[in-house]
């Protein structure tokens, strides 16, 4: 695991993300922030468990920044997600992606989050007050 | 042919367990092995869908799966947040 392409128990420091993809010639700079939302479906939310099959989903998103390169290639980009326990307004990703200007940064950063929801192997259970469950698991 | 196969998310649930040995005569491709979990739990049907990764790649239906190959099921994916 890189220090772009990062899965951790720990916090999500997002300035931090941001310095690892900050360059002098790269002036825009998107970031994307995926934070646990107090109600889902009229549900109160107690907290999120997050589990991923690490080393498939360190290699999945490695493939989105991959993939994201060949259309942006002068694209940076850094992906952090959290596993474990998350409470309501914590960080879950930080995706930041650096690019010359600012309309492909925002391009580059929402094919990013949008294909990891698509294809990175974490899975997040929704602890409610009265029971949880496997979020999209069931149609 | 034995293989042993990682379970994650609600596919752990509905095995009970975190990893799963499965013995079969002859090859085996993806589609029967998952023939065979949806005829061995039920509830593997249910799902919206589920995956097969071999060697932490996504494997089509027609992949054959062999002895020492890490396989792991990966049921409907909800990384990210809303």
């Amino acid at each position: 695991m890189s220090d772009l392409i990062h899965i951790t128990n720990d916090i999500l420091e997002v300035e931090k993300i941001v310095s690892l993809v900050s360059h002098p010639e790269l002036g825009g700079i998107s970031v994307f922030i995926g934070a646990v939302r107090n109600r889902t479906q009229g549900k109160n939310v107690v907290r999120l468990e997050y589990e991923a099959y690490e080393p498939m989903a360190v290699a999945e998103m490695t493939r989105i920044c991959n993939r994201l390169k060949e259309q942006w290639s002068d694209a940076r980009v850094a992906i952090h997600h959290r596993v474990g326990i998350l409470t309501v307004g914590e960080a879950a990703v930080v995706i930041a992606v650096a690019t010359p200007h600012r309309d492909h940064a925002f391009a580059a950063c929402k094919f990013a989050i949008d294909t990891l929801k698509e294809t990175v192997p974490i899975w997040k259970k929704e602890v409610f007050e009265d029971g949880e469950v496997w979020v999209a698991a069931h149609p | 042919m034995k293989i042993q196969v990682l379970l994650f998310g609600i596919a752990r649930d509905i095995v009970g367990s975190s990893q799963l040995s499965l013995s079969h005569d002859g090859a085996l491709d993806v589609k029967t092995f998952k023939q065979i979990l949806k005829d061995k739990y039920p509830k593997m049907s249910h799902l919206s869908y589920f995956k097969v990764a071999v060697n932490q790649e996504f494997a089509k239906d027609d992949r054959v799966l062999n002895e020492g190959d890490e396989i792991a099921l990966i049921p409907p994916v909800s990384g990210g947040s809303f």
